[in-house]
């Protein structure tokens, strides 16, 4: 009977105590469990810094690259606006080259010949095709007369172009002055007066003027005058009335020696018995 | 090496325009006084362009041009006519009686360059 309380006693012991094991190992696996989720919780925060690291670094990259891609546009930009210049520079040059020629090939011609009816006739073809003057007309300084003599005419009969006096009217002012004239209007010319040219230039050599072109009209298609028009007025000026001035020097010295050696010949001639 | 024909009673326009063409590339000018000398140099040189003025004393430029059209042996050859005579109706004449293009005088060296560039690079017919 002892012997079987004993037994009880033990085996509520053994159970107390199994259950008390139960309690332990369930304890121990809501630990386990605990801690897994904490594991994966800081796995998963592990994760997200490391991701945000990542970001942080492509983030920097993208600020790098588009501050290059700027700077590369800019840079473009400059290149563009360089290319550009150098273009607008060029075309500029080839202008300037273009005239150039113009006046070159105008000045060669001026002075290719001594003979002065050719010389007019180069000043015409100048008026004409690199100034595009339709109607104008030269007069020259008779040093007799004091008066502006027509010698040359486009576009009208040369008797139409008017017998001036120096410093008389606007031929006569600027053959007196010596300083060019151009009308305010260009094309509306109106109707055709001999006495008022829209343009008038001095054709000087240094500041003796020697004669006037008178122009009095441009053709339909030139509007105005650029640049190079008047840097072929001022060779004109100058370049012409040189041409023109040593051409009738020629001639008439020409003449001259035609005529004294006639009356050499006639000396030299034995007189007839 | 092209070959262009500038037509021109003027010496002075024959020298600029001349001058002007020394810039297209391998290009030789020949030169001729007016419509009849122009006949003559086709007959005895290959023709690639011609420039050709309108007013020129024995044969003008406008005859030249007819005349160049009719011939089956030089009819496909631009023409561009170089002209004083800036008139719409003008440039409508030439144009009907073959020219190919009409530059009215004084005439921008840029601008002449390139039409002749374009006739001979084929871009324009």
């Amino acid at each position: 009977m002892e012997k079987d309380t004993s037994y009880t006693s033990k085996a509520d012991e053994f159970i107390q105590m199994f259950k008390k094991g139960e309690e332990f190992t369930k304890e121990l696996l809501k630990e386990n469990e605990k801690l897994r989720y904490k594991i994966v919780e800081l796995e998963g925060s592990i994760e997200k810094s490391v991701d945000n690291a990542r970001t942080r670094l492509y983030e920097e990259r993208i600020k790098l690259l588009e501050d290059e891609l700027n700077s590369l546009k800019e840079k473009y930009r400059e290149v563009e606006k360089e290319n550009k210049d150098f273009a607008t520079k060029y075309l500029e040059v080839e202008e300037e080259n273009n005239n150039l020629a113009n006046l070159y090939v105008a000045s060669y011609q001026l002075h290719s010949t001594l003979d002065f009816s050719e010389v007019l006739r180069i000043v015409l073809e100048i008026v004409i095709n690199l100034i595009g003057a339709e109607r104008f007309s030269i007069v020259l300084i008779d040093d007799k007369t004091n008066e502006l003599v027509p010698v040359a005419a486009e576009g009208m009969a040369i008797a139409d172009a008017p017998k001036v006096k120096i410093g008389v009217g606007i031929i006569g002012r600027v053959a007196r002055e010596g300083e060019s004239f151009f009308a305010e209007n260009l094309t509306d010319a109106g109707e055709y007066n001999p006495y008022e040219p829209i343009v008038c230039i001095p054709l000087k050599i240094k500041e003796h003027v020697i004669g006037v072109l008178a122009i009095y009209k441009l053709f339909t298609q030139k509007a105005g005058f650029s640049n190079v028009d008047y840097e072929l007025f001022n060779l004109l000026a100058g370049h012409a009335a040189t041409a023109i001035f040593s051409s009738r020097l020629y001639t008439q010295s020409e003449r001259k020696l035609t005529t004294i050696q006639s009356f050499l010949d006639l000396l030299k001639e034995k007189p007839k018995k | 090496m092209p070959n262009i024909l500038v037509v021109e009673d003027s010496p002075t326009m024959r020298q600029l325009i001349s001058f002007a063409m020394k810039r297209v590339p391998d290009s030789r000018v020949i030169e001729a006084t007016d419509g009849v000398d122009a006949l003559k140099k086709l007959s005895s040189e290959k023709i690639d362009l011609i420039l050709a003025d309108i007013n020129m004393p024995v044969m003008d430029g406008l005859k030249l041009v007819s005349l160049v059209r009719g011939n089956s042996a030089f009819k496909d050859i631009p023409i561009i006519i170089v002209t004083t005579e800036g008139a719409e109706e003008d440039r409508k004449r030439a144009i009907a009686i073959g020219a190919n293009a009409y530059l009215p005088k004084p005439i921008q060296t840029q601008e002449l360059l390139k039409l002749v560039t374009s006739f001979l690079s084929g871009q324009r017919k």
